[in-house]
């Protein structure tokens, strides 16, 4: 057997529709066969290593808005799907309101891979390790889709089903990302663990926000995502809801780890084992929490 | 499958090319058009020999389709230097002994003069993070980073 280190990519026809609506009908009308791109950061390596063989590709770049990043200073963010990270991570609007989301998007691949990687891509991808989803879904993210019937939004938190697997029906697109104002005063932290420091994929991923809040026992409010310990990304609200119950001591912040370890159900792969991941997972979250507390303080 | 003609600008110079839909950037320059600085590592993203610069970003150019590329402007090594004189990271490369077999080269050479055109006086710690997708068997970095600080200062 000759081993082709260098495989081609398989054939397809490239389809550039005009609008969305053409978009939405063209996968629509070719559920099977069809498959939407934006950077191609994963879908290029997965046609490559046969994983993945689509018929038509299609480009559903530059279309209808879906490059825009836009701050309101009401409403929020608003990330276009096409949107690349590089441009997430230079914006004055990220970096002093979501501060998170620039540094999750910093820990991506490679600076040339970022020129073409987005988030809404990493999101649609929907792996459990995804780095940017972590930020994504402690930020209250909400997605703009368009179907065959047209626009609608959907919360973030229910769109994930599986590795790989999403509420997306044929014919929809993600056009954008949108997140609310955060919390004022909130603090984020994500800790991701490769075997380097930049650019490899992460072992267990943890991102924490927190902010102050009067209106829970505990004087904080705060929300942990965690990557590559479940099937999909996690967002355990049993540690939430503990930390806004319990007085806030270091011991509290030891339990809250501690579910959000019993939350996971890890696998052994060739990044690590579920027992490691697991310890991982505790280890991470009390000092992603403890650094969150420390500057809320 | 369906053939594609784009119009393209390659080191400042248009090209007319016909592409299949599955070419990819780097299959074009190398095979349709003979730049064969780009060099093809791994195919998949992750060693950054074939970063070419497109409308002024460097890209892994494995991972662009050629016929997405109609109407863009791409820079290759081949472009970086003038009519008479090196690009200064490609002087420094060369002063610094940041060559040895080459192979990366190419592509690291891309990455630094997009970082110095984005930061003209990056630190240390700047200088490793825009080359973290360009990866080196042979000289262990050191020189390479010696050679993006002394072509900043240029």
């Amino acid at each position: 057997m000759i081993l082709d280190t260098h495989p081609a990519l398989p054939e397809f026809e490239y389809i550039r529709p005009a609008n969305l609506a053409e978009a939405s009908d063209f996968l629509a009308q070719h559920p099977d066969t069809a498959r939407p791109f934006l950077g191609g950061t994963d879908v290029f390596v997965r046609m490559r290593d046969g994983f993945m063989k689509p018929e038509f590709l299609v480009d559903v770049k530059n279309l209808d808005g879906t490059n825009e990043l836009r701050f309101d200073s009401r409403t929020g963010l608003t990330v276009g799907a096409a949107v690349n990270m590089n441009r997430v991570i230079a914006s004055p609007d990220v970096q002093a309101h979501y501060p998170l989301l620039a540094e999750a998007c910093r820990s991506v691949a490679s600076y040339q891979l970022r020129t073409r990687a987005t988030i809404v891509g990493n999101l649609c991808n929907a792996s459990p390790a995804g780095d940017t989803i972590g930020a994504c879904l402690v930020f209250g993210g909400v997605l703009h889709l368009h179907g065959v019937s047209g626009p609608r939004q959907e919360p973030l938190s229910g769109f994930f089903r599986g590795p790989g697997k999403t509420t997306l029906k044929p014919g929809d697109i993600v056009t954008a990302i949108h997140f609310p104002i955060p919390p004022n005063g909130c603090v984020g932290k994500y800790i991701k663990l490769g075997r380097n420091q930049l650019s490899d994929l992460s072992i267990v991923g943890v991102t924490a926000l927190g902010h102050k809040d009067s209106t829970c026992s505990s004087g904080y409010r705060f929300r942990l995502a965690l990557a590559s310990v479940a099937p999909v990304p996690l967002m355990p609200a049993e540690v939430e809801t503990y930390l806004a119950n319990n007085p806030l001591t270091p011991d509290a912040i030891n339990e809250a780890a501690r579910l959000a370890s019993q939350a996971c159900s890890p696998i052994d792969d060739v990044r690590g084992g579920a027992r490691y991941r697991r310890q991982m997972v505790r280890n991470l979250s009390v000092k992603a929490l403890t650094e969150v507390w420390k500057k809320l303080d | 499958m369906a053939f594609h003609k784009i119009n393209i600008t390659i080191n400042g110079g248009l090209e007319q090319v016909v592409v299949p839909s599955n070419m990819t950037l780097m299959q074009m320059l190398r095979e349709n058009l003979a730049l064969t600085g780009t060099k093809n590592g791994c195919s998949a993203g992750e060693c950054g020999a074939c970063t070419v610069l497109l409308n002024g970003e460097p890209v892994n150019s494995c991972m662009v389709l050629a016929v997405e590329c109609d109407g863009t402007n791409i820079v290759t090594v081949e472009g970086l230097a003038g009519d008479q004189q090196l690009d200064p990271v490609q002087e420094a490369i060369i002063q610094s002994g940041g060559v040895q077999c080459g192979f990366c080269t190419p592509g690291i050479l891309i990455s630094a003069r997009a970082l110095l055109d984005r930061n003209p006086d990056p630190a240390e710690e700047e200088i490793r993070e825009a080359l973290v997708g360009n990866l080196c068997r042979c000289t262990g970095y050191v020189r390479i980073i010696e050679s993006v600080k002394a072509a900043a200062k240029v």
